[in-house]
């Protein structure tokens, strides 16, 4: 029989004799990264119950949605942003305060002026807020670059939460906002876990299909162009300030939909939601998971989630102890990842 | 040498009336004024740190002008803006080559060719004419086999013809090369030559900086001798590099 050529010929090998199958994985981090998350993935659900997956379903979607926008500014851009969990609270707050309807009398606490909005309406305006709120921000960020653009943007996650945090009359400050309603569409209510999860699915699809579009056009390939050399694009026609612009806001309004999301989820938000240190659990997911990568922002999430519930049921660990195992977990892994892969799990574009 | 105060813009590409640019106190270009002839091949050269380099960065808009006014195509412009410098008919190479490093090489060519305004560069997935405009250029510089790599991954010299090919693909009437010969292999200087010649006999308009007289010698039709930013002597390559003061002083051969 003639030996195979071209591109199929591998695979069809590998069919052919079993051993074939495995020397290909063997080499291969990127196979074994998908089938160790996915298969984790499946085995805690089924050992959890369907319950449990269904709430790590719905956390897993919504940072699979901060992940994929935030990877479009730092994976295929190249700016270092630190300042991503500013927007998603933006998102969350509009979207709390318009919704809300909680008798603060009967809590004994300030009250905050309640409008009552359904969800549908309350998400676009956050989003747009988030929008707007990115313009303004990223006029000013748009000079800076490397190093300094991740001080800027570190700026502007403690100015975000110190906002959420002392602007009492419409947020509560660290009392946080109650009743945050449920997403209806006419009489169907998303109000059951399992209906969230599958609004929140919905929403990672169409922002996982928005990012695709645009790292896939023209404009994407401009976008890696100026992460590599800004002034170079520049002398080949464009204006990159405003591809970085248009960019940073659409990722910025992604982040407030997932914000939205989050606050509708959990019905109760407070400003200790929005810190720092969730801004940069979130870059380490996407570095993770791999720079300028859709997919592997996806799965850095998934992996994010599963390590941070797969440890509460570690028999050794108490669980007072479990939020920051986690955190010293991530940050080993994130050291190694550095060490032996500087372009993360799936990733196209080392740091 | 005399200060032109009329432009000519059918005999002339691109000209300089008392350009200057400082760091600090240093005047890397020094009230300059030259003509780079339309359809020629131009040199550049002069002792380092003479400003060759500082005026093709002004020139391509990558550095402000201090002073002066820079005649493109017979339209004075006291400013010139990288990104205007395609629609101005100009583009350039860079003395430590520019690449986009961490992207294919089929994407550092393609993204060149594609379109400049947001909107429908979001809705524009790479037309047939670019693809075919991106295959000859590829082509033309051998490095089609290459087009998967990533840019990075290519050797110096295939680096500096790949980014010789990236000005080409812009289709632009005036190319300024920021040392093309230098660190090359003498097949890849031929491989350079040739590409600039021909595109001299496509009417197109080149100016290069070399410290190798021999390719000096060789290519160019039009050299202006720089010194300190200043304009030392310019003119039909033959006659400068008969006065013997100039050889002697600056040129060293």
């Amino acid at each position: 029989m003639s030996t195979d050529s071209g591109g199929g010929g591998s695979l069809i090998r590998a069919a052919r004799e079993p051993g074939v199958f495995m020397r290909l994985a063997r080499g291969n981090l990127e196979l074994w990264a998908n089938l160790v998350v996915i298969t984790w993935a499946v085995v805690f659900a089924i050992w959890q119950g369907s319950g449990f997956a269904i709430t790590l379903g719905t956390v897993f979607a919504i940072w699979a949605i901060l992940a994929v926008s935030l990877n479009l500014v730092v994976g295929f851009t190249g700016l270092l942003s630190v300042g991503h969990i500013g927007f998603f609270g933006i998102g969350a707050y509009t979207v709390a305060i318009l919704t809300s309807n909680a008798q603060y009398e009967q809590l004994r606490t300030e009250a905050i002026p309640t409008f009552g909005w359904p969800f549908f309406a309350a998400l676009p305006v956050g989003i747009v807020l988030a929008g707007l709120t990115a313009i303004a921000v990223g006029v000013v960020f748009n000079r800076f670059r490397d190093d300094i653009f991740v001080l800027v943007s570190f700026g502007f996650a403690v100015i975000c939460f110190n906002v959420f945090l002392n602007s009492r009359a419409l947020t509560r400050g660290a009392f946080g906002i109650h009743e945050i309603a449920k997403p209806e569409i006419g009489s169907v209510a998303f109000g059951s876990e399992v209906a969230f999860l599958i609004l929140a699915l919905v929403f990672l699809a169409v922002v996982v299909l928005i990012s695709w579009l645009i790292v896939s056009s023209s404009f994407g390939r401009v976008l890696t162009a100026i992460r590599e050399d800004e002034r170079a694009t520049e002398v080949f026609g464009y204006q990159v300030t405003h591809f970085k612009l248009t960019v940073w806001v659409i990722s910025a309004m992604m982040a407030a939909a997932a914000g939205g999301l989050f606050a509708s989820w959990t019905t109760f938000i407070d400003p200790n939601s929005f810190i720092l240190l969730e801004s940069i659990l979130l870059v380490s997911i996407v570095i993770l998971g791999g720079l300028a990568t859709i997919w592997g922002s996806i799965l850095g999430a998934m992996a994010f989630v599963l390590l941070e519930e797969g440890m509460r049921f570690l028999p050794f660990l108490p669980d007072e102890y479990v939020g920051q195992a986690r955190q010293v977990i991530l940050g080993v892994l994130l050291v190694l990842l550095m060490l032996f892969r500087p372009q993360g799990l799936l990733g196209r574009y080392k740091l | 040498m005399s200060i032109r105060t009329e432009s000519d813009g059918e005999r002339f590409a691109l000209e300089t009336i008392e350009v200057a640019k400082h760091f600090g106190g240093v005047h890397a270009v020094d009230g300059l004024s030259i003509a780079i002839p339309r359809g020629k091949i131009t040199c550049v050269v002069g002792p380092n740190g003479s400003g060759k380099s500082t005026l093709i960065n002004l020139l391509s808009g990558m550095l402000p002008l201090d002073g002066g006014v820079v005649i493109v195509d017979g339209v004075r412009l006291r400013a010139v803006k990288p990104h205007e410098t395609p629609g101005l008919g100009i583009t350039r190479t860079f003395q430590d080559v520019r690449l986009f490093d961490q992207i294919s090489v089929w994407d550092n060519i393609m993204v060149v060719l594609t379109e400049r305004r947001l909107l429908p560069a979001l809705l524009e997935r790479g037309k047939s004419r670019q693809r075919e405009r991106t295959e000859q250029i590829l082509r033309s510089v051998g490095m089609w086999e290459k087009r998967r790599s990533l840019a990075m991954d290519l050797s110096y010299g295939q680096r500096k013809l790949l980014e010789i090919g990236r000005a080409m693909a812009l289709n632009v009437n005036t190319y300024l090369f920021d040392e093309p010969f230098a660190g090359l292999f003498p097949q890849m200087l031929e491989r350079v030559k040739d590409l600039m010649r021909q595109l001299r006999n496509d009417g197109r308009t080149l100016l290069f900086i070399s410290h190798n007289m021999d390719i000096v010698r060789e290519l160019s039709d039009h050299l202006i001798v720089m010194d300190s930013g200043k304009l030392l002597t310019e003119g039909d390559a033959e006659e400068v590099l008969a006065q013997p003061e100039v050889i002697e002083a600056y040129l060293g051969v």
